[in-house]
């Protein structure tokens, strides 16, 4: 059902916007591409619009989506709380740390370097930022070789703030222009989807969608304790590294292409566990699924709400989140224990 | 069989458990009493393989208990631990399986499912088998816990059973439930060491009884053995009339009041 919704949302989505395209027309277009319909004519300028503008960036929305739900998920089972965020923990905070220098060094270092290499070079220095603050975070709460879940979530917060710092400190050294995409990238936008940014994301999001949702036994065994997870069996560090690389690298190169989408990670993992239980070997891939649609459906949002300006979709994810969030929270009050 | 050898560990410059020698047999039953602080509980973690005794061994059937790997190990003994905090609002029925987790891959087998049925059955979990853990009151988790341990062990031959304070919030009739498994499950080859807190319970049950003082060694023993007013108040400090119960020969013991002057 999930997919389904999927696919129906990624078609409107991909017609709606500044121009207009039927739901049938895009499905023709698509249909092209794989040899049917071929006898079916469509308008040039919408088959561009769809190949150059559109499919990019709702490809971009599914793979963004789907790496900050699943991210979410696996985190909140590390840290065996369901509060626990990609966001919480610093991840984000460094990633956009890292970005927002990138940006701002770029118009005096890096001049010259091709646009490809522009986007690898955002996406690894989030995920270098990210990697940075989730090892620094995971460094601070160890202790005997175990980590302590409560100096984890306050080291997170340090994190955060001290790499919010930084950020601010940093924009100071920004120009005009630099500003303003600043300020729209912390707010998050797919609106620089090319498929430049689709495949530079790619790798990035695509191997921990295909190894996450393999540890939702390890995930659940975690629920029950570190120790108790141990004593199953489990190297528990093992587990946790690799859960911390993955999440890390999707969350980071998620925000090196569309900024800092917030509310993701944390409304969607809760919002299927609320529907479906709370087994990760189905919450993983569900949230995957479901993050998708969230984020495709908030990018339509906030392209068409105002068109042809466009909304930042941090916006339109935190408007339409808070609300469902708040809904659930007081509507299952009983069923959340945090 | 298990083997520890003069286990001691020490935390800075203290040593919580002392020089600390035992064995015990498949079918065994051995209960671990003594006063807060004795070091009951880092003894079991060692038995465990949580915590490296600082200087001693522990060999499970002839192997020291740091050369099995853990999945291994997670195959030859379960623990129960003191505390168990959940806070994912996993089913019943989903935290038992999770016992067998070490069983499969991917998917439980039908065994897997028919193990978890008759532990939950046999700890009489099975009324709320599809209730959140969350909604369960403390003793109850603590059922639904000793099932999860019982669902890893169950078809494992000479497994070891480590129970830390099985009964610690269970009514009286799961005390005598959880201790009545425990001992069925001796009679089927099992070695069970459980940390206890009552005498009287350790003594209607247990086949060995280790009183620890101090991190030390202090009696081991039949309860006909260790049980005298003398020895329990050199472990705990209490004036106490001890008494052989007429039907079963079984000792029991009456604690006197403790006077407190102020």
């Amino acid at each position: 059902m999930l997919i389904l919704a999927l696919l129906i949302s990624a078609g409107l989505s991909m017609g709606l916007g500044a121009v207009q395209i039927p739901l049938k027309e895009v499905i023709v277009i698509l249909g092209k591409k794989i040899g049917l319909f071929s006898e079916i004519p469509v308008s040039i300028q919408h088959e561009g619009v769809l190949n150059i503008v559109r499919i990019p960036r709702v490809i971009l929305g599914l793979l963004v989506g789907a790496a900050l739900g699943i991210s979410g998920t696996a985190v909140q089972g590390i840290f065996r709380n369901p509060l626990a965020e990609p966001g919480l923990i610093g991840i984000s905070a460094g990633a956009s740390l890292m970005a927002v220098i990138i940006i701002v060094l770029e118009a005096t270092l890096l001049v010259g370097l091709s646009n490809i290499m522009g986007y690898y070079i955002m996406a690894f220095g989030a995920f270098a930022g990210a990697g940075i603050a989730a090892l620094i975070v995971y460094q601070i709460s160890r202790t005997d070789g175990k980590s302590n879940v409560a100096t984890m979530l306050l080291a997170g917060i340090a994190i955060n703030a001290l790499a919010g710092a930084l950020t601010g400190l940093i924009t100071y050294a920004a120009d005009d222009q630099q500003l303003r995409n600043i300020t729209f990238w912390m707010l998050g936008s797919l609106a620089g989807a090319t498929w430049e940014t689709v495949i530079s994301l790619l790798p990035f999001v695509l191997i921990p969608l295909l190894l996450l949702p393999g540890m939702g036994k390890a995930l659940n065994a975690f629920s029950l304790g570190e120790i108790q997870a141990a004593q199953l069996g489990l190297k528990v560090n093992v587990v946790k590294r690799n859960v911390v690389i993955l999440a890390t690298m999707a969350v980071g190169a998620a925000v090196a292409v569309s900024g800092i989408i917030g509310f993701i990670g944390l409304l969607v993992p809760h919002t299927i566990r609320l529907v479906i239980g709370v087994d990760n070997k189905h919450v993983l891939p569900a949230s995957a699924l479901f993050g998708a649609l969230m984020l495709t459906i908030s990018d339509m949002i906030c392209r068409i709400i105002i068109a042809p300006i466009e909304l930042p979709i941090g916006v339109i994810t935190a408007l339409m989140g808070t609300p469902l969030f708040l809904y659930i929270l007081v509507k299952d009050k009983k069923k959340l224990v945090i | 069989m298990l083997i520890a050898d003069s286990l001691t560990f020490e935390a800075g410059r203290r040593a919580l458990v002392r020089d600390v020698s035992f064995s015990i047999r498949p079918g065994e039953l051995l209960l671990i009493l003594g006063a807060n602080g004795a070091g009951k509980s880092t003894l079991l973690k060692m038995l465990s393989g949580e915590k490296s005794p600082t200087s001693g061994t522990v060999k499970l059937h002839d192997k020291e208990i740091n050369r099995y790997s853990p999945s291994l190990l997670a195959l030859k003994r379960g623990v129960m631990n003191q505390q168990n905090v959940i806070n994912m609002a996993f089913t019943v029925s989903e935290i038992v399986m999770m016992g067998r987790y070490p069983h499969y891959k991917n998917n439980p087998l039908v065994n897997d499912s028919k193990i978890i049925q008759q532990v939950m059955e046999l700890t009489g979990v099975n009324d709320f088998a599809e209730r959140s853990y969350l909604t369960l009151s403390g003793g109850e988790q603590q059922r639904v816990q000793l099932a999860r341990v019982l669902a890893q062990i169950w078809d494992v031959p000479n497994a070891l059973l480590l129970m830390d304070e099985p009964v610690a919030s269970l009514d009286l009739r799961y005390q005598q439930q959880t201790l009545a498994i425990a001992k069925m499950l001796t009679k089927r080859g099992f070695m069970v060491i459980s940390i206890l807190h009552d005498i009287n319970l350790a003594a209607q049950y247990g086949d060995r009884l280790l009183l620890l003082k101090n991190g030390r060694k202090w009696y081991d023993g039949t309860p006909a053995e260790v049980l005298s007013s003398k020895n329990i108040y050199e472990v705990f400090e209490i004036d106490s009339d001890v008494y052989t119960n007429p039907r079963t020969l079984k000792h029991f013991f009456i604690p006197k009041d403790v006077k407190i002057t102020s």
